[in-house]
């Protein structure tokens, strides 16, 4: 894909004078009202906007109920939106049923943990250092999530829920799933037939079945494997099921990178007399993962939104939260409410990692895999 | 994984039995793997059984001969409680079947329309596209799911206060209710417009080929309408003019007649179309910018206009690039279509979750899930890698 095009909607046919020598109405002209089948493009959008914008700008905010103490003045309020339901619950959908008193350390958590991925970010940052910093803001959420050290009182991981549980199953769920899809995508493109068997046969398997099917299996089936006696926790038992299901979709990433790496660098490899481990630490695999980090960040965009789907085993993430919100028969019935607010904060994360996903594109825009770019 | 190395090396003198022979370490590392992995099946599988004793839990198919017991909202085909287990399977793999296929088509049609339309020179037109692609691309399916069932059964006015955008068309929060067709014709009917298709297609290939060898080009949208309108009008007139308009009308405290699209099938259908639709649109207009500016330009000078070029000279190029990326969104639409579950349409997973908790069959249950799944995806790409071979560029 050309990246100096890809963003701007695409004018590929008809080069155009630069936008700053067109008058406004020259512009209008141009891009609204350039043929009759532009014409009608624009008053069919008009239209749709006309017949959308005004009512939900109504509901949203004009006819809106912003604070209530009780649920009776959202409805004594028709045809509005009841935010008075979200300033009532959101410490509950935003920190589940997690102590109330103490409801400061899963926001602290949560903070480290945004702060870490922004500050991770800037490309200057990735080091040795950032992966030392990650072990370190991970072990901080672990004490301030889990508590009884330094004074901290325990509260067990049944109560942990909302925006915090769906960072840390993210969060950990890429940290291990992406160094088994690297594996993974090692063992499939291996030369030994038994290996590259076992390896495309686990990608193949996850990658047709639906997530919740892997989910259900960890609830279910994983009691069943273990020794009697052995359990594992619900909360753990999800997470493994994260990570396997985003090992196989990062292993058919990471293979399409090392596919797109010339046989000349590993016959250079080779001819220096680098080991196998040596061929792909020191020179195959730098390269290839730097060609996928884009598909690899819009995996881990699918991996956040994925972890939603805890819900279906009653793991009390942001979705279920809200829905613990709804419960309440005192405030039933903001269901709309709910699920916008939940929206809009997955909108934000999914929204920003898309787009550094792309300014990094065009910042890696270099190098073989994207030798036609800009011609 | 060392034998990368045996293309450079001269030909082995002979077998060693030494750490330094690639053959023998690639030999003895699958060993070691395979034997790990076997143990450890080993002992899950050994595990599993000593537990399903322990729990009085027989393993085997059997129970999906036993009564079910449970009533399922939607059946395609005939089913009460007092049938088997394996008949309430069948009914939730066709529940899936049906709300994957109908997603399918609209969301490849709904996709493209943005996907062109997010490429549209009209600046409004773009802008609007780009602002649903990106909106419904970054939250949570799932959360789209309960946001539109909550729609619809929670902010939708009863039956009796139901919007009625179009004659004959309620919506309501008991779902959506359309007109029905109805009558003996219907299935000649149906049968008539299926051959009118094939016989465009036969058309279209007959004409391509004329062209090719004659250089005469034949309009085939006139034959198309008078296959598609006359065909069924033909089917209808022979099969004795059997057929009548149900119109749904409200009846007491909800409708009668019509067909109701229920507001679980409902909410799932558009959550499932305008997420899919979403992605479809991003591989359409990555596709289209993937054919290189002087194919258009080439078209241009041709004297195409814009529209034409697109159909004649871009699309069929861009398909090339298209194909790949819409394959696995499709299997991902099927297999979200699991996700049903989360908002009660009985869907398999629905059906088999309900069923596991009655019978303790977890395990099969899951192969049931797992299978059924992989045979679904394994036809689709094997469909679409078959298309994918007809209009891949052949190079020498």
């Amino acid at each position: 894909m050309n990246p100096t095009t890809s963003l701007t909607g695409g004018t590929t046919a008809t080069p155009r004078a630069p936008e700053r020598a067109l008058h406004a109405w020259q512009w209008t002209r141009e891009r609204l009202f350039q043929s009759p089948a532009g014409i009608l493009g624009t008053l069919l959008c008009l239209w749709l906007l006309l017949m959308t914008v005004p009512p939900l700008v109504d509901w949203l905010i004009v006819k809106a109920t912003f604070s209530s103490p009780t649920a009776q003045g959202c409805r004594n309020a028709p045809g509005g939106a009841c935010w008075a339901f979200i300033a009532e619950k959101h410490r509950l959908i935003l920190f589940g049923t997690y102590p109330y008193d103490e409801q400061w350390r899963p926001l602290l958590a949560t903070l480290a943990l945004i702060g870490t991925l922004v500050y991770s970010a800037a490309r200057r940052t990735w080091d040795l250092k950032l992966t030392l910093l990650w072990t370190g803001v991970l072990a901080l959420v672990a004490l301030l999530m889990w508590g009884g050290l330094f004074g901290l009182s325990y509260v067990e991981n049944v109560r942990w829920g909302g925006l915090p549980l769906t960072l840390i199953l993210s969060t950990f769920g890429i940290a291990f799933a992406f160094p088994l899809g690297v594996v993974l995508a090692l063992g499939r493109r291996s030369k030994m037939p038994a290996i590259k068997a076992l390896c495309v046969g686990y990608i193949e398997l996850i990658r047709g079945v639906p997530l919740i099917s892997i989910l259900f299996m960890s609830s279910v089936m994983l009691p069943l494997f273990l020794p009697e006696g052995m359990s594992i926790d619900k909360l753990l038992r999800a997470q493994l099921a994260i990570v396997l299901f985003a090992a196989a979709y990062i292993a058919e990433v990471v293979r399409g990178g090392l596919q797109s790496i010339p046989k000349g660098q590993y016959e250079g490899a080779e001819s220096i007399g680098l080991s196998y481990a040596q061929q792909m630490r020191r020179v195959v695999l730098p390269q290839a993962l730097k060609v996928v980090i884009p598909p690899l960040v819009s995996t881990f965009i699918a991996l956040f939104k994925d972890t939603s789907l805890v819900v279906i085993i009653g793991i009390f993430d942001l979705t279920q939260a809200a829905k613990a919100a709804l419960a309440d028969p005192a405030w039933g019935g903001f269901g709309v409410e709910a699920y916008l607010f939940i929206g809009a904060i997955y909108f934000v994360f999914c929204f920003s990692l898309s787009k550094y996903s792309r300014s990094l594109e065009r910042s890696l825009a270099t190098g073989h895999a994207n030798d036609n770019a800009g011609k | 994984m060392t034998e990368e190395n045996t293309g450079a090396m001269p030909p082995r003198p002979r077998a060693r039995l030494s750490w330094n022979d690639p053959a023998l370490r690639a030999l003895v590392y699958q060993v070691v793997v395979v034997a790990l992995v076997a143990l450890t099946a080993w002992y899950l599988v050994s595990n599993t059984l000593h537990n399903l004793a322990a729990r009085n839990i027989s393993t085997g198919f059997a129970f999906l001969d036993r009564e079910a017991g449970f009533a399922i909202g939607e059946t395609p085909i005939d089913y009460t409680p007092a049938d088997t287990y394996r008949r309430a399977i069948v009914v939730g793999l066709l529940n899936t079947l049906r709300v994957s296929l109908i997603a399918l088509v609209l969301a490849t049609v709904l996709g493209t329309l943005v996907g062109v339309a997010r490429l549209s020179g009209n600046w409004l037109v773009s802008r609007l596209a780009a602002a649903y692609v990106e909106c419904v691309r970054n939250v949570p399916l799932l959360l789209q799911l309960l946001l539109w069932y909550a729609l619809i059964s929670e902010s939708m006015p009863g039956p009796r206060a139901a919007h009625h955008p179009l004659p004959g068309v309620y919506l309501s929060n008991r779902g959506l209710l359309m007109p029905a067709l109805l009558g003996d014709s219907l299935a000649w009917m149906v049968a008539a417009l299926a051959m009118a298709g094939v016989g465009t297609f036969l058309l279209a290939r007959w004409s391509r080929r004329r062209q090719a060898l004659t250089g005469h080009p034949m309009a085939l949208a006139p034959w198309a309408v008078a296959l598609f309108a006359g065909l069924p009008g033909l089917a209808w007139a022979l099969s004795g003019a059997q057929l009548s308009m149900e119109i749904p009308h409200p009846s007491g405290f909800g409708f009668a007649g019509g067909w109701n699209l229920s507001p679980e099938l409902f909410a799932l259908l558009v959550g499932l179309v305008s997420y899919t639709a979403a992605f479809i649109a991003e591989i359409v207009r990555s596709g289209v910018q993937s054919v290189n500016r002087g194919q258009w330009e080439a078209a241009e000078s041709l004297g195409l206009r814009r529209g034409r070029s697109l159909r004649l000279v871009v699309l069929p190029q861009a398909l090339r690039v298209m194909v790949p990326p819409a394959t696995s969104q499709y299997l991902n639409l099927v297999k979200h279509s699991s996700l049903a579950v989360a908002i009660g349409y009985p869907d398999l997973v629905s059906v088999v979750n309900t069923t596991l908790n009655q019978t303790g069959q977890a395990i099969e249950g899951i192969l049931i899930i797992m299978a059924a799944f992989m045979t679904v995806s394994l036809c689709i790409s094997l469909a679409m890698n078959a298309y994918n071979r007809r209009i891949a560029l052949v190079e020498r």
